[in-house]
């Protein structure tokens, strides 16, 4: 009994020093050799600053952005550290009240009282740092952003057409939009 | 038709496709034959075994190989416990996190040895690098191996004629270990890697926001941070052990730890990958390959409806939502359905087929939250936890699960016709049928027991988050993942307490031990046997009449035992749902 201790603590050692310090440290210096920026989490640039991370989305809520999902992350939404769903049941009143509301809000933002309104954009994520809408609910604020930046419909139409991912190689995934980047040429669009 | 439907097809395909050369290569590693990475890991594995004093040609009976099995496992137990307990005074913390809570280390300690992963905690705001490296990720290998070892073990007890033996644990724990689990693991993360999946050793990045927001306070926040770590490696070993522990708290559903509709699709196949193989690696071990494909065929049988079922109820949406004027239909501009608590880059389909995966086998890592479901969309995963975790279940521990539904399947069609069963030429006893009752049993005592216990004291219910049918849903999910070492959750039941950690620990630890022990028992008393002859009364267990008789046995006890309870929680809640506008 007393030598099986001593065998399990040598090879919980040794195992231990394989498997959470040997191959952690080849996978980390193996990604930091071949993957640099996607090992540090896909940061943006711009103008020499970080403005965020290709993979997670940030909280847009002003006219000239487009919005992307609501976030139920805690302490404010798109918390980088914080990520959450909102784990509301689908009979939970809760859930078809906040839902409702946010339907309201995107039918005053649009001008149109009876449009119908993508699932994805009045729904809150898993992740609550999801960086994509769909193309339907990107496609939807088009007017509002045209109308605040005074660009044509049809140039903001031409950048989101830009921005569509389908699913990728056609076979996995859904289509969509990354808000960020599209926020991001946005910015960089000529008025 | 949704993408979506095509890529459950692909699913289907590559994973048998990959199941194969697999299972074929953890044959030849379990019979200690060349497997040619022995060539490049053979002095590591002879050292180790110099250095702690094993003599790996020295073979156990079963009693020596629980003893060892349990001793490695308690004493990993403790190794993540005291990790958690002493991370503040440990180095590697850059976040300077506090030592966790004795409960909460009690229930991480107990999930991570068990191969359950049930996290009650928040990674990134609660667990150092050092503890999630050296603890976590160590018991993410660890538990994977000792249940593929117990598997081999229980396979050697079938072939071996008159034997007493059923192996050394040491030996196959470091060759499941080395020869598999790591090299696969070294793979995946590389692959996640590319996909944008972080893996440094820096603390969080700070980003300026584009457009400032406002937090719960009303004061204006104008960062961002980007969690790092050494996330990769930690996530190619949550899902080729079944483990689902993630590294983040959201798990899957997180973009640093699953950024891509590729990334989504290699860690859906890691899920099932080695439950898959190991159905293979058995035919090879009892030398009759057609019974490994027999078993493969019967866990694709369960499956397969199962995942159709849960993506036609996702993709169908909620009809509380319709009527509020919300656009749920797919089309080539949205992927549709019931998106409350999943990610646009994989939408409604791939989210189920992710769920049924990872409740299929007992993996429990989330790409979406189970807790929004709809009410049949979350009942798949509920009761493919229910019926065992057979169908794939853990590494190792989902096919000895269901060898044990096959050796009750042999036992009834035997009181059919009146003769002593038999399975591989092995006369099946009172003792293994003391056995495999046995291990029937304590996951539905545990997770019924536990449930009852939970809603009948103030402590459980207090824990619940949405009213009606569905916060007794929540309750019945968690104990339904603790008992049967899943770790997935109706994630909004709050379980960092003193009363749901330290029930969950109990569940999981009886789930896990009181389980391997009696299976160990019954390789050991089916090694023993003499082999007796195929006559005209013997049963074969390779034909389709065997697999959907044994596919019928695993719905028949877990339909008897769980029917009542769902019809408490998800039934209701449908109903209720389908009949309110």
């Amino acid at each position: 009994m007393l030598r099986e201790l001593r065998v399990a603590f040598v090879m919980l050692l040794g195992l231990t020093l394989l498997t959470g310090v040997a191959y952690p440290l080849v996978v980390t210096g193996a990604a930091q050799l071949i993957f640099p920026r996607q090992a540090t989490g896909s940061l943006i640039q711009r103008d020499g600053k970080l403005v965020g991370s290709d993979l997670l989305g940030q909280a847009f809520t002003g006219d000239k952005y487009f919005h992307g999902r609501p976030s139920a992350a805690g302490g404010v939404p798109y918390n980088g550290l914080g990520g959450a769903g909102s784990n509301l049941g689908p009979t939970n009143p809760a859930l078809a009240e906040a839902v409702g509301n946010r339907v309201e809000e995107v039918r005053k933002a649009t001008g149109d009282s009876a449009k119908s309104v993508p699932v994805d954009l009045v729904t809150s994520s898993a992740s609550g740092l999801d960086p994509h809408i769909s193309p339907a609910a990107a496609l939807l604020q088009v007017p509002r952003i045209a109308r605040v930046r005074g660009m044509s419909e049809q140039e903001v139409e031409t950048l989101v057409g830009r921005h569509i991912e389908g699913p990728t190689w056609g076979l996995f995934g859904a289509p969509r939009v990354n808000v960020l980047r599209l926020n991001l040429a946005l910015d960089a669009s000529p008025r | 038709m949704n993408a979506g439907w095509l890529e459950v097809g692909i699913f289907l395909v590559v994973l048998t496709a990959a199941a194969k050369p697999l299972g074929k290569y953890m044959a030849l590693v379990y019979e200690g034959k060349p497997c040619g990475l022995d060539r490049l890991l053979g002095p590591v594995e002879r050292r180790l075994y110099r250095v702690s004093g094993v003599e790996p040609q020295v073979e156990m009976n079963w009693r020596r190989y629980a003893v060892a099995l349990l001793i490695f496992n308690l004493l990993g137990l403790l190794a993540v416990y005291v990790l958690q307990r002493l991370q503040d005074v440990l180095p590697a913390n850059p976040q300077d996190l506090p030592a966790v809570a004795p409960d909460l280390a009690f229930n991480t300690a107990v999930s991570f040895a068990t191969n359950t992963n049930w996290q009650a905690y928040s990674g990134e705001s609660t667990l150092s690098y050092l503890t999630q490296m050296l603890g976590l990720a160590v018991q993410n290998f660890l538990s994977a191996a000792t249940g593929m070892a117990v598997l081999v073990a229980f396979a050697r007890g079938v072939a071996r004629l008159s034997a007493q033996t059923i192996g050394n644990f040491w030996v196959d724990v470091t060759r499941s270990t080395l020869y598999i689990l790591l090299p696969l693991s070294l793979l995946l993360a590389m692959a996640l890697v590319s996909q944008g999946v972080v893996q440094s050793f820096a603390s969080a990045a700070e980003v300026t926001l584009v457009e400032p927001t406002i937090d719960a306070g009303g004061a204006t926040v104008t960062t961002q941070s980007v969690p790092l770590g050494p996330a990769a490696s930690q996530i190619a070993i949550k899902q080729l052990g079944t483990n689902g522990g993630g590294f983040f708290g959201v798990n899957s559903a997180h973009p640093l730890e699953n950024p891509t509709p590729l990334s989504n699709f290699l860690q859906v196949v890691a899920i099932l990958l080695i439950p898959a193989a190991l159905c293979l690696t058995y035919g090879a071990l009892v030398r009759d390959e057609r019974q490994g494909w027999a078993l493969l065929a019967t866990m694709f049988l369960i499956f397969v409806p199962l995942v159709i079922a849960c993506g036609y109820a996702e993709q169908n949406g909620n009809p509380r939502l319709t009527s509020l004027g919300v656009d749920q239909h797919a089309s080539a501009l949205q992927s549709g359905g019931n998106m409350e608590g999943k990610e646009v880059r994989f939408g409604a389909v791939s989210s189920a087929l992710w769920a049924t995966a990872t409740t299929a086998a007992s993996n429990g890592s989330v790409n979406a939250m189970h807790d929004s479901f709809t009410p049949l969309g979350g009942l798949v995963p509920m009761w493919l936890m229910q019926l065992g975790e057979v169908v794939f279940g853990g590494v190792g521990s989902g096919l000895y699960g269901l060898l044990i539904f096959a050796l009750v399947t042999v036992f009834v069609a035997g009181l059919m016709v009146g003769r002593t069963p038999e399975y591989l030429g092995k006369k099946i006893e009172a003792f293994e049928m003391k056995m495999a009752a046995v291990v029937i049993l304590v996951p539905p005592l545990v997770v019924l027991g536990g449930a009852a216990l939970a809603v009948s004291t103030e402590a459980g219910r207090a824990a619940v988050t949405n009213p009606g049918p569905h916060g007794f849903s929540q309750i019945l999910y968690a104990l339904s993942s603790a008992g049967n070492n899943n770790g997935s959750a109706f994630a909004g039941l709050g379980v960092n307490n003193l009363f749901y950690n330290t029930l969950l620990g109990v569940v999981m630890f009886a789930a896990r031990f009181w389980i391997i022990v009696p299976v160990l028992a019954a390789a050991g008393s089916l090694a023993a046997k003499k082999q007796t002859p195929v006559g005209p009364g013997t049963l074969p267990t390779h034909t389709p009449l065997f697999v959907v008789m044994t596919a019928g046995i695993v719905i028949l006890v877990g339909a008897l035992t769980f029917v009542p309870a769902l019809a408490l929680g998800p039934v209701v809640e449908h109903l209720q749902m389908i009949a309110v506008p």
